[in-house]
């Protein structure tokens, strides 16, 4: 029965997405379900905030590794939570105030600073090693040189050529990619409609 | 008290923590870092109870014209039980609302997301072909309709890749090679564009509050 009820749910709440799509007369109830199904999985950051509590605590309990910075996060969170809910999250408000001038430098610092590491992980990984790495290094070099000014001053049509491989060959095996892995994912959805694929209920009982 | 002075001390002082990291680990790293997870966690639970949980949920549960529709409070349960996966006990309820969102998101995917990112995807692609345009766009367009037939054909792994089909696949791999080539350049300077508002934002906000002016 534990096991049972879960694929019950799984296969009526599938084909209820897949009917609606077909037959307008179930579209309604295509649409409570995609409701639901919003309300169900925004849950789901209860869950990290309440896993992410408990980490912190453990460390600090049992002072692990770096545990002195775990009250910076539970405080961070703290912060937001508080404002959040009791003084509101208009423009102008603590929430807001906070997001703009903390979380958003922070957010493009953390973002800015993965160019160093993938310029220096790919100076390390990629190789000219055969003709096809050195076309990829070529792409890369090409689409990089033609976003910046120093490109067109190198040479006009480079900005040209860089938007023509983002255009052409980037957007063909773009494409590959997405409609194989859309055929994949018709494969394991049905698999999973069909209680074939059951590694989400965490094993079998 | 300048909240704007204030704000922009706030947002230069921990963007220049995370970037002393460029040197090496060290504590004011660890303290923006900590401070960045905690704060997002925070924002992110907010943001899901007043943009997701309000609307979606609450308004419907409880109406502005008064009464309770009972038929809400399954999401409410079902949301719930997600959360009580942190109880070892009552763990095994969170299957429930696992599968409502495994069974939903499998129907998703196999109706919509699969008319978006496979159907209207092969659609695009016969579009481009009959184009006109002059010799170069229309070279593209075979391009385009080749590199996307013999991509495809090097994911197909239900035939070994020997004479034509081989051939088909080693043209896809180049095509391939040539994609992912120009998503890295791109990915990269995306960040590198983030790199520049950053400095831009030390240069030209944060030095001007001490008197100094580029």
């Amino acid at each position: 029965m534990r096991l049972a009820i879960p694929l019950m749910i799984t296969f009526v709440a599938g084909m209820i997405m897949i009917l609606q799509f077909f037959v307008p007369a179930t579209q309604s109830m295509g649409e409570s379900l995609q409701e639901w199904y919003m309300i169900v999985a925004s849950f789901a950051i209860f869950l990290g905030a309440v896993n992410l509590l408990h980490i912190h605590i453990h460390k600090i309990r049992f002072k692990a590794r770096n545990w002195k910075y775990s009250p910076v996060t539970i405080a961070g969170f703290a912060a937001m939570i508080i404002t959040g809910l009791f003084l509101g999250i208009e423009p102008g408000k603590p929430f807001d105030y906070m997001f703009t001038q903390m979380m958003v430098p922070m957010g493009a610092t953390m973002f800015s600073l993965l160019a160093f590491f993938v310029a220096s992980a790919a100076f390390r990984a990629f190789r000219a090693s055969n003709w096809r790495a050195t076309l990829l290094l070529i792409s890369a070099f090409v689409v990089m040189l033609g976003r910046v000014p120093i490109g067109a001053m190198i040479w006009g049509k480079i900005p040209l050529i860089s938007e023509w491989i983002m255009q052409v060959p980037n957007l063909a095996g773009q494409r590959a990619v997405m409609i194989g892995a859309a055929m994949g994912m018709v494969a394991t959805s049905l698999r999973m409609i069909f209680g074939i694929e059951r590694s989400y209920l965490g094993g079998a009982d | 008290m300048n909240w704007t002075v204030l704000g922009i001390w706030l947002g230069a002082l921990l963007s220049l923590s995370l970037y002393s990291f460029l040197y090496k680990d060290n504590p004011f790293y660890k303290f923006a870092e900590h401070l960045f997870v905690g704060m997002s966690a925070g924002y992110w639970v907010i943001y899901t109870i007043k943009n997701v949980l309000i609307p979606n949920w609450w308004d419907n549960l409880v109406p502005s014209e008064g009464g309770m529709q009972p038929v809400w409070l399954i999401p409410g349960f079902l949301g719930l039980f997600m959360v009580l996966r942190v109880v070892p006990k009552l763990s095994s309820l969170s299957r429930l609302s696992l599968a409502l969102i495994v069974g939903t998101g499998a129907g998703l995917s196999m109706t919509a997301m699969f008319q978006t990112n496979a159907l209207a995807q092969v659609n695009g692609t016969i579009i481009a072909l009959g184009q006109g345009g002059g010799w170069f766009s229309w070279a593209s367009n075979i391009i385009i309709v080749t590199g996307v037939v013999c991509g495809l054909v090097y994911f197909f792994f239900s035939k070994a890749h020997t004479g034509a089909i081989g051939q088909a696949a080693n043209v896809g791999i180049t095509i391939l090679m040539v994609a992912f080539g120009a998503s890295f350049g791109y990915t990269v300077m995306a960040r590198i564009s983030l790199l520049i508002g950053q400095t831009q934002f030390l240069l030209f906000e944060w030095l001007p509050t001490m008197g100094i002016h580029l």
